[in-house]
């Protein structure tokens, strides 16, 4: 295991996309600790900022307030990356494999544009999680995104594949432009969920306002949340989908597009 | 002072094919001899005076619009990082202001074109110039949608015309007239195009796209202005338009005329299902009116942002691919629109236009009338000359391409029986020396006593990662030392060649009035100060 605690608060954001299994798996103590970061535009080292314990592992430890630091795992493929406190913006970002665990908070971008993996958050996170970057055609193409806590704008904006779970409140245009894969709102949205959904399933366990572009079709169980349920179980997520408890109503939408999405929204018996 | 020695020397202008002789240096021009000072040993190298392009987006308002709609470009854009004397920036499709100038550097080009400018954003395209470091370069205004000018065509005032014209050109401190979809541009203020050559274009009684297209190309003879009229055609990218680029190569008649980017506008069929190359046509037209140049606009497979003043077909391209889609209307001069673009080679239509590019490069016979250009960054960066340059010039090589394209684009094409391959003297046409010669440039493009001291020297051999003519070992332009295996060792300020055409000065007291009544700007605001344009060089009329 690499341990790397953070000395001290940097004073304007800091750039580190260095802090990846991917980068230290195969580096001795000293070029960890040599590892460029980022401060504005002056390029400095790791240990400037962080107390480097252990060398050559795919399993990172991150202490501290990490919340001003960004690209935090920025494309990893492997191994296992834990942040003991919270993280900046991007984390995740481009990632393909492995997984990340935050216990704090995180903020925007959160897994944006990734196409494997897990990422965990306990705390809340900000807007456009596993969203597309501004002019991608599409957001994240595959993994899994689970936050405990609340989210922001747009999450999962232009998402292709994978799987949002979001437990506390998320604002406005949760969906937006979304082409595949599923978000689950646990705690419900605010406005305009879904809006230019072309493809895709939105779970929403509160009654959420609904654009007038969606049409009410459906009140039923279907089968493969009974899937879905049992996979994100095993994640630690639970949803509902016994026809004894209650079922879901299905909006389709959004026709402003014309797109073929749904959004169900459970309704308890 | 300087000598280049030992290098084998492609001078075309000059006649010279492949001669081991030295180049000397002296003041930032090529001389006869030199005493002293350094000596660059080119042996086993060859030796060409530096690329011209002669029709290339890469400053103004439209490319400076692209650049803010594709961030998801710029993103994954190679990085110029700031070093000393080099600023920073980013490459790509639509490369920053400063990267511009490394990149064409880096690649050997040093003198380029910028095609299309309205007088409106002159100012902001003379900016953006003077910081485009290292390559001298001029720019070309867009009227043949100017109203001012359309309404005195209609009403057969030519002479006036012919004032307002070189006043502009003045006014704008350009180096010549581009013609961008004569009328079309016009027509799509009322939501129209101009498709009809001899068809009354939308909003005027009598006037056709035929009656700018000759009358601008007489203006721009008149005037004398080194450059002719730099023309892009009507119906570009539509199947079936070789009809109307035949027509307008008749047009032009009597007159000088350069088209631009011709590969947009040699399709035939008649429809997206039928359409194929129209170069076979297109080519043998153009051989037989040698009173024309042209660019090939020649595409690459890849990703591309298209740029042009052609407004209405813009958002035909943004209805064909539901891509993101852009649009400006400058007041009474022109117009444009941005679609991002992807050229896919699974894609039959893409790859028609790829062969129809290169066909056009190998089936016109006279290389000093058609040059090499991928109207960047409409049909592929500009970056990229050096993957066409290794197409042109193994036969081999460009088969083994047209064998992996669909089958059903390979029956639409005729680029797999051809079998010329370019010489390196036919590369040094062109690229430098025949851009240059349809510029009007004298001292560009060529390595004879006098000419600027712009030269690039490329190894004999391609590297082992890249094409012949990606990596020059040494880039030299106005004699100093620019680029130097592969890195760029000084940023010099280029020179910007503007034109100054005869014209009555009581032109203004028609223009004023008008002024009042239909622009946003006052008259005395319109023109470009000659302050502004920093390194300025004016450039003598044809007499």
């Amino acid at each position: 295991m690499i341990r790397l605690t953070l000395k001290e608060q940097p004073s304007v954001p800091l750039e580190a996309e260095a802090l990846s299994p991917d980068v230290m798996a195969t580096l001795a103590h000293d070029a960890i600790c040599a590892l460029p970061v980022y401060l504005g535009k002056r390029q400095r080292r790791l240990d400037d900022f962080f107390e480097v314990e252990g060398e050559a592992s795919d399993f990172l430890h991150v202490e501290g307030d990490a919340s001003r630091v960004k690209w935090i795992g920025r494309g990893m493929t492997k191994g296992h990356l834990a942040v003991a406190g919270n993280a900046g913006m991007h984390l995740g970002a481009y990632m393909k494999g492995g997984t990340i665990e935050v216990s704090g908070h995180v903020t925007d971008w959160l897994g944006a544009e990734m196409s494997g993996g897990l990422i965990r958050v306990r705390g809340n996170a900000g807007g456009q999680v596993g969203a597309a970057y501004r002019g991608s055609l599409s957001g994240m193409t595959d993994g899994t995104i689970l936050i405990g806590g609340s989210a922001g704008l747009e999450v999962g904006m232009r998402m292709k594949r994978g799987i949002i779970a979001v437990g506390g409140a998320v604002r406005d245009f949760a969906g937006l432009q979304m082409k595949g894969g599923t978000i689950v709102l646990g705690s419900g949205a605010e406005l305009r969920t879904g809006a230019w959904m072309l493809r895709g399933t939105i779970v929403s366990l509160k009654p959420i306002p609904m654009l007038p572009t969606f049409t009410p079709a459906a009140e039923y169980n279907p089968t493969f949340m009974r899937l879905y349920a049992r996979h994100l179980a095993m994640l630690g997520c639970t949803i509902p989908f016994a026809e004894a408890d209650g079922a879901y109503q299905r909006h389709t939408g959004d026709s402003s597009v014309p797109g073929k999405g749904e959004i169900l929204v459970w309704a308890p018996r | 002072m300087l000598r280049i020695t030992g290098g084998t020397v492609y001078d075309p202008a000059n006649g010279v094919n492949g001669v081991v002789r030295d180049v000397c240096i002296a003041d930032g021009r090529i001389v006869s001899d030199v005493e002293g000072g350094r000596t660059i040993d080119a042996t086993g190298m060859i030796v060409f005076p530096g690329g011209v392009d002669v029709h290339t987006h890469v400053a103004g308002g439209a490319l400076n619009f692209a650049r803010g709609l594709v961030p998801e470009n710029q993103r994954v854009a190679r990085k110029f990082l700031h070093a000393p004397g080099r600023r920073g920036g980013i490459g790509g499709m639509t490369p920053t202001t400063f990267a511009t100038g490394y990149l064409y550097a880096g690649m050997g080009w040093t003198t380029v074109n910028e095609a299309a400018v309205p007088i409106l954003t002159a100012k902001h395209t003379h900016e953006e110039l003077h910081d485009t470091p290292i390559v001298d370069k001029s720019c070309l205004l867009l009227m043949a949608n100017n109203e001012i000018v359309l309404d005195l065509l209609e009403a057969g005032e030519v002479e006036r015309a012919r004032d307002v014209v070189g006043w502009l050109v003045w006014a704008a401190k350009v180096y010549g007239v581009k013609a961008v979809n004569p009328g079309g541009v016009a027509a799509w203020k009322w939501g129209k195009n101009a498709s009809a050559l001899h068809g009354p274009i939308e909003g005027y009684k009598t006037l056709t796209p035929a009656t700018i297209i000759s009358g601008l190309a007489g203006i721009v003879d008149d005037l004398g202005l080194p450059h002719p009229m730099h023309l892009h055609c009507n119906n570009l990218g539509n199947p079936g338009n070789v009809a109307t680029t035949i027509e307008t190569m008749k047009l032009l008649q009597g007159h000088r005329a350069h088209m631009a980017h011709l590969q947009f506008h040699a399709y035939g069929g008649d429809g997206w299902e039928t359409m194929r190359s129209g170069a076979v046509e297109v080519a043998e037209a153009f051989d037989s009116h040698p009173n024309l140049t042209a660019d090939a606009g020649a595409i690459l497979f890849g990703d591309a942002v298209t740029i042009t003043a052609d407004g209405p077909w813009q958002h035909m391209l943004h209805q064909l691919t539901g891509r993101k889609w852009g649009n400006l209307d400058v007041e009474n001069e022109t117009g444009c629109g941005i679609v991002p673009y992807v050229y896919r080679d699974r894609h039959i239509v893409n790859a028609v236009q790829w062969a129809v590019g290169l066909e056009l490069l190998l089936l016109t016979r006279d290389p000093w009338r058609m040059f090499l250009t991928t109207d960047h960054p409409n049909g592929g960066a500009f970056w990229r000359y050096p993957e066409i340059i290794q197409l042109l010039m193994d036969a081999e090589y460009r088969k083994e391409q047209v064998r992996k394209l669909p089958e059903a684009a390979q029956s639409r094409i005729v680029l797999g029986d051809i079998d010329r391959e370019y010489s390196l003297y036919d590369v040094a046409i062109v690229t430098a020396a025949g851009p240059a010669r349809a510029l009007g440039l004298t001292q560009k493009g060529h390595l004879g006593v006098g000419a600027d001291a712009d030269v690039t020297i490329y190894p004999a051999k391609p590297a082992a990662d890249g094409v012949l003519f990606s990596y020059p070992r040494y880039v030299l332009k106005a004699g100093e030392i620019v680029v130097e295996e592969g890195e760029i060792r000084a940023v010099t300020d280029g020179r910007e060649f503007i034109v100054k055409p005869a014209f009555d000065d009581r032109i203004e007291e028609y223009l004023r009035p008008l002024f009042q009544k239909v622009y946003t700007i006052s008259f005395e605001n319109y023109p470009v100060e000659i302050e502004r344009v920093r390194g300025a060089s004016v450039v003598g009329v044809r007499s």
